[in-house]
């Protein structure tokens, strides 16, 4: 598996994951060892095989009524976030 | 402590529960013996990342009011502690991270919930692998745990501080989580219970994604019989989680004491590839006791079980950059400083709060997953995993149980492995099968090499956990060796 300087950036960025130029070497040995090992999966026959989707064999995610269950608790759980401001989660300007 | 009632750190769920009961010891009494022994020995395992102290002596205080009530049950009073990974309401759940170094649980994990109906007391939160990503509890944010049989070896992981504490006499029990292994391999490590149920058995809600397919909750305890006691609490249909199933769950202590006779044990001949020769007659000997008992031991082979590892690191590694998109330094956890614009917010906030594993696996994850690589990678994985489930499914028309090895080796050094991330994948190999097809399993301690514990896990078809239970329990009538302590925790 070859996995090149330029691959890591892309994924990444994919990812939002901010890399040092040291990690980056890093990660290009690390990601073609770690596909190297995943490579094996080649050996196995899967013609006509159904990708397994559910660990548990006719289980179908179960979906509930369309209804409002939760009660309002926006002053809870945003004690976790790091800037609030009015009952609203702050970021950096979108629209210049 | 009641001078009446000795080694209470040494007791077993069950005989506390009946301690409690006849009012020999209150669990005010039993939490502030326990919560001693944990500040104790802190420093030496690192078994904890919170100790809650105060709110466990208000648990017990109350528990031992019901019991005044008449109003308690066999699990009220009783302490046990709970894996990071767990919500608990008002307390911080860091999932052994940076990123949630100083997140408070809004609400309690359905695990949690129903533990504290039952009465149990929480006396904290227990160490783990980062996002319960490892198998050697080293890529914890707030250090690794030490192995109580030898503070140089690695507990395993991610429930590395569930079973430190379970092994060390700290607690009773301990919640733990499984997605590759992370309840088994850290019990056999540690020389205590571990059991993984069927995927859906146990409620996800409140319970921090990493792989979605195949994260199970689970318990660490020092015998099956505690093991069964809380699971049938603990398990059940749970609307929240849209994964759980809509099952009675059954009274796991009532058939424990099940005979064995006629029992169809399956010996997984892949097991005993890559099997440190040490090991081996340690399994070979487990499987006698059984068959002394009127078990009937035959060889089965999975023929796809060695894709597991390849298939486990590509679905893991999928689901976990899915899951963990949301930590984004915008709702909570950590948010990196003076941030330029939304994408650099995004970039610096994940870079600084995630470590070294947790981001290779992102990174894996969105590589299996990006356009021109999903058919190669993920799909094939899926379709491997098919076969994997397909192969245990057939196993189970020949046998009613798998046996085998939890592990390759004992407990390996710590940094041993720490430089190679393949080297420290492999370790897992006879672990991952049972969540690559959901199914529940066992590991027990069956013996000692060079002073250090080997599990032997019992795999099952989906939901047998009263039988995996019932097998584990009379292979410790049988032997003793769940009854050892190591050496300065007795």
């Amino acid at each position: 598996m070859t996995i090149e300087r330029s691959d890591v950036e892309n994924i990444a960025r994919l990812a939002r994951l901010a890399l040092t130029a040291e990690e980056i070497p890093q990660y290009v040995g690390e990601l073609a060892r770690i596909l190297g090992m995943v490579e094996h999966l080649g050996h196995a026959d899967t013609a006509g095989v159904t990708p397994m989707a559910h660990p548990l064999p006719g289980q179908r995610q179960r979906l509930r009524t369309d209804a409002v269950t939760e009660a309002d608790q926006h002053e809870l759980y945003q004690r976790n976030a790091p800037q609030v401001r009015a009952g609203l989660y702050l970021v950096p300007r979108v629209v210049e | 402590m009641s001078s009446d009632v000795p080694d209470l750190h040494l007791a077993s769920v069950a005989q506390l529960s009946a301690q409690l009961q006849s009012g020999k010891v209150s669990s005010v009494e039993l939490t502030r013996a326990l919560l001693a022994r944990i500040e104790q020995h802190q420093r030496e395992l690192n078994a904890f990342i919170t100790v809650s102290a105060e709110s466990a002596l208000a648990e017990a205080a109350r528990a031992d009011e019901r019991r005044r009530a008449g109003a308690a049950g066999p699990l009220t009073g009783i302490p046990i502690a709970h894996k990071d990974i767990f919500c608990t309401r008002g307390e911080k759940t860091t999932c052994g991270s940076h990123m949630l170094a100083g997140f408070v649980s809004p609400y309690d994990a359905t695990v949690v919930e129903r533990l504290r109906a039952a009465g149990t007391v929480t006396l904290g939160k227990t160490n783990m692998d980062e996002f319960a990503m490892g198998s050697s509890n080293e890529t914890s944010y707030f250090g690794p745990v030490r192995n109580p049989w030898n503070p140089t070896r690695v507990p395993g992981g991610s429930s590395g501080g569930s079973a430190a504490a379970v092994a060390a006499r700290l607690v009773p029990a301990a919640t733990a989580t499984d997605t590759g292994g992370s309840i088994r391999q850290p019990a056999a490590l540690c020389g205590v219970t571990g059991i993984k149920p069927t995927y859906g058995r146990v409620s996800r809600y409140g319970m921090i994604a990493f792989a979605s397919s195949l994260d199970q909750g689970g318990l660490i305890t020092r015998s099956a019989q505690d093991a069964a006691l809380l699971l049938s609490e603990m398990a059940g249909f749970d609307e929240r989680d849209s994964t759980s199933v809509e099952l009675p769950v059954p009274d796991y202590a009532a058939s424990l004491e099940q005979p064995l006779k006629g029992l169809k044990i399956g010996v997984l001949r892949e097991f005993f590839d890559g099997l440190d020769e040490a090991i081996e007659p340690l399994i070979r000997a487990a499987l006698a006791l059984l068959h002394a008992q009127g078990a009937v031991v035959k060889e089965v082979s999975l023929p796809h079980l060695p894709l597991s590892v390849p298939v486990y690191y590509v679905v893991a590694p999928a689901e976990c950059s899915s899951n963990l998109a949301r930590f984004d330094g915008v709702r909570y956890g950590h948010r990196c400083e003076a941030p330029r614009d939304l994408a650099d917010l995004y970039q610096r906030s994940r870079a600084q709060g995630f470590g070294a594993e947790v981001k290779r696996r992102i990174m894996v994850g969105t590589y299996v997953l990006s356009a021109g690589y999903y058919d190669a990678y993920y799909l094939k994985a899926q379709q491997v995993r098919a076969l994997i489930s397909r192969d245990f499914e057939q196993a189970f028309h020949e046998v009613d149980v798998l046996v085998g090895p939890t592990t390759p080796t004992v407990a390996f050094e710590l940094g041993a492995k720490t430089h190679d991330p393949v080297t420290m994948y492999l370790n897992d190999i006879y672990t991952i099968g049972a969540n690559l097809a959901g199914l529940p399993a066992i590991s027990v301690p069956c013996g000692f090499v060079g002073g250090l514990p080997v599990g032997l896990q019992i795999i099952g078809p989906h939901f047998c956990e009263a039988r995996l239970l019932n097998v584990a329990h009379r292979y410790q009538r049988e032997s003793d060796w769940h009854q050892r302590a190591p050496r300065g925790f007795v």
